[in-house]
């Protein structure tokens, strides 16, 4: 490799939020590499003590305007946990619906707007649209399915209005479900187009072995609740996270660092629920994988791309099963506030996504825990870049610069979520 | 006539701005007619210097970087636009003014003290007309994508841009809604929120919570009375208020001291 190097990307483009790149390359060994998040803390944790347990989830939706979905949804269940509710099997499905809207749109983003135009040559999918019109619009048109089943079922595409504790303030009318599952039917194409498209993208030969996290689930394709498990045999109780996961900080960033408890730094997103959960993807998306070639275990972090197009024909599949057995009924949502603690896991398009609050008698929020997919990955992404870095060696400091970059995006980072931690001192925090 | 030149920024924000903006998925091709994206960090890799006919600004102010940007881009910017409610009123981030600086920062970090950079938050969110000029407030959490072309429309034909700021109520009743206020006596805030959403949560049988922040001349200790009329607890009104936009003159006093 060469032996002196420098890569630096001040403010790190088509990823969401501020976060800048860092590499010093000396006398052939890296010297210093650092994923900067400048992005400014917003510290969420802290100004929820004292809200009420009904708006937690209303006000958690701000941490990230791209994942509103799972957000709101880790923060219902995860207060809903601590009341002690049982949500109806309808409630589960809706949202369900939503959140598979949430990855549509946001996979859809990232491959097409953030991640694409680095493997055709563009700045910008602005730039792409003289010379690729068609695949743009085929972008935008499944973007737009994807907000467009959001709003649906949560009344607004960015930041939904009608989910809250124990259900929906409405639920959607028949005729609208109907239209939906037309165009969801319609958008099968385009999936498989999308999976194809992104197959055909040549990505770098990088495979580094490193633990994936996500749930799991034995009966179906898990989103927004299933077991905490990992390629290194976690399988436990969305509970027990905190037994599993430590979280410090590192002096240069304003996102903190996680790692497996006794082990190391770890992927979540895509390529880790798709490695977990291969055979519950649907029939389709299976099918897709084989026509592609794509096999698990892979631990090739620019192929996330690969599963994130998987994902979103097993997410056309699954809520076209949803919305063929959903009664569509409103339901009676009247709960009792008390006094408890509870946890959530949810998979947000990026990853895996927890929650924890603690409420007093009154409902109001005592203590709150959030960390999320980037926080989760920001370590594992310095890790790999250690490896990749070195096997860049016939590469010019530009090219070498894009393929980090090229990396950062396979990771879709969500900037912005991950500047909002708590300090947990009773774990096992450095 | 020449394309407008848009730059789109973000400072202490969700990115659910850019996400509607991003939104704009049948009006793209219109959008690219009109206006050149000189400046947008999320979606492009080559991100030019200024002059912009509009800069529409996503976020608050919490940093002395973002405020030197700030000012940067006031004096390349002919019209500044508040791009939704964290740069109009600091949205629900500005709860964190309500917490004490020390007690935020070790709740969140171990040792705030040991992250180098940490003289760059000021602990504290504002809103950009607290530092600068802004021609353009565009309300909302996050605001709807018409009227982002409707600003961009206005700046192409250089009138100002038509922006509600009646309350939610008018739409409500135009979209012939129950008043769930007045009958169902639920903790409404849309006599008080301004317009611009549609009302699309009293549509679905949800109270108004003030997303799109105060109305003009709101009158917000009449609505806290009447809050407190149908059950809600001193603390209940004042997170009513304390939310999207406790910070400003027409909300303050109801947000509670600080």
């Amino acid at each position: 490799m060469s032996k002196e190097r420098e890569i630096q990307v001040g403010y790190i483009s088509r990823v969401e939020g501020q976060g800048s790149l860092e590499i010093r390359v000396s006398s052939g060994n890296i010297k210093e590499l650092r994923l900067e998040i400048f992005e400014p803390p917003k510290f969420f944790e802290a100004f929820l003590v004292g809200r009420h347990c009904s708006e937690v989830h209303e006000l958690t939706s701000r941490i990230c305007g791209i994942c509103p979905v799972p957000h709101q949804v880790t923060a219902l269940r995860a207060v809903e946990n601590a009341l002690g509710i049982r949500i109806s099997e309808q409630t589960r499905d809706l949202r369900k619906l939503m959140n598979y809207g949430c990855h549509i749109a946001s996979h859809i983003l990232n491959l097409y707007f953030l991640a694409a135009p680095d493997y055709l040559g563009y700045e910008s999918v602005f730039a792409m649209v003289k010379d690729h019109l068609p695949t743009v619009k085929l972008a935008l048109k499944l973007k737009k399915l994807g907000n467009d089943l959001v709003e649906l079922i949560g009344g607004r595409a960015i930041h939904p209005v009608s989910a809250v504790v124990n259900g929906f303030t409405k639920v959607p009318e028949k005729k609208d479900m109907e239209l939906m599952r037309k165009r969801l039917t319609e958008a099968k194409n385009d999936a498989y187009d999308t999976v194809e498209f992104v197959a055909s993208l040549k990505v770098p030969q990088f495979v580094r072995k490193t633990e994936h996290v996500s749930l799991f689930s034995q009966k179906e394709f898990p989103i927004n609740e299933g077991l905490l498990a990992s390629t290194e045999g976690i399988m436990v109780e969305e509970d027990r996270y905190r037994e599993y996961i430590k979280e410090f900080q590192v002096d240069y960033s304003w996102a903190k660092h996680s790692e497996v408890v006794g082990r190391n730094a770890f992927l979540v997103g895509p390529l880790a629920r798709v490695n977990l959960n291969f055979d519950r993807l649907s029939h389709d998306a299976k099918k897709m994988a084989r026509k592609v070639g794509f096999e698990v275990p892979n631990f090739n972090p620019f192929t996330s791309h690969v599963a994130r197009a998987l994902e979103v024909v097993n997410a056309i599949d699954d809520c076209l099963a949803i919305i063929d057995k959903i009664p569509l009924r409103e339901e009676d949502r009247a709960y009792e506030i008390k006094a408890g603690t509870g946890f959530a896991i949810t998979e947000a398009p990026r990853g895996l996504l927890y929650h924890s609050y603690e409420l007093g008698g009154d409902g109001v929020v005592k203590r709150a825990d959030i960390v999320t997919p980037t926080a989760h990955n920001a370590r594992n992404i310095e890790n790999d870049l250690r490896e990749l870095v070195p096997a860049m060696a016939d590469l010019t400091d530009e090219e070498a610069t894009l393929r980090c970059e090229m990396l950062v995006r396979a990771y879709d980072p969500c900037i912005s979520c991950s500047v909002h931690y708590v300090n947990l001192d009773r774990v096992g925090g450095l | 006539m020449d394309k407008l030149r848009i730059a789109v920024v973000k400072m202490t924000g969700c990115a659910g701005c850019q996400m509607e903006l991003l939104r704009l998925e049948e009006e793209m091709p219109f959008v690219l007619e009109i206006a050149e994206i000189k400046y947008f960090v999320m979606a492009k890799r080559e991100n030019l210097e200024g002059p912009y006919d509009v800069t529409f600004v996503e976020g608050s102010v919490s940093t002395p970087r973002e405020l030197e940007e700030l000012r940067d881009l006031r004096r390349q910017s002919k019209t500044l636009v508040a791009f939704g409610d964290c740069a109009c009123h600091g949205c629900v981030p500005s709860i964190l003014n309500w917490v004490p600086p020390d007690i935020a920062s070790n709740t969140v970090y171990e040792n705030f003290q040991a992250i180098h950079s940490k003289k760059e938050s000021y602990r504290k969110i504002c809103p950009l007309d607290e530092f600068v000029t802004v021609d353009i407030h565009q309300r909302g959490c996050p605001p709807h994508k018409s009227t982002i072309l409707e600003i961009l429309r206005s700046a192409a034909l250089g009138v100002k841009p038509f922006l509600r700021r009646h309350p939610v109520c008018v739409e409500c009743k135009l979209k012939e809604n129950v008043c769930i206020l007045t009958f169902e006596k639920r903790a409404c805030m849309g006599p008080v929120t301004a317009a611009g959403c549609g009302a699309i949560c009293p549509t679905v049988n949800r109270e108004c919570e003030g997303c799109y922040g105060p109305m003009s001349d709101a009158n917000a200790q009449s609505l806290a009375q009447k809050l407190a009329e149908i059950g809600l607890t001193k603390d209940d009104v004042t997170r009513k208020f304390r939310k999207y936009a406790g910070m400003t003159p027409a909300f303050a006093r109801e947000a509670g001291k600080k």
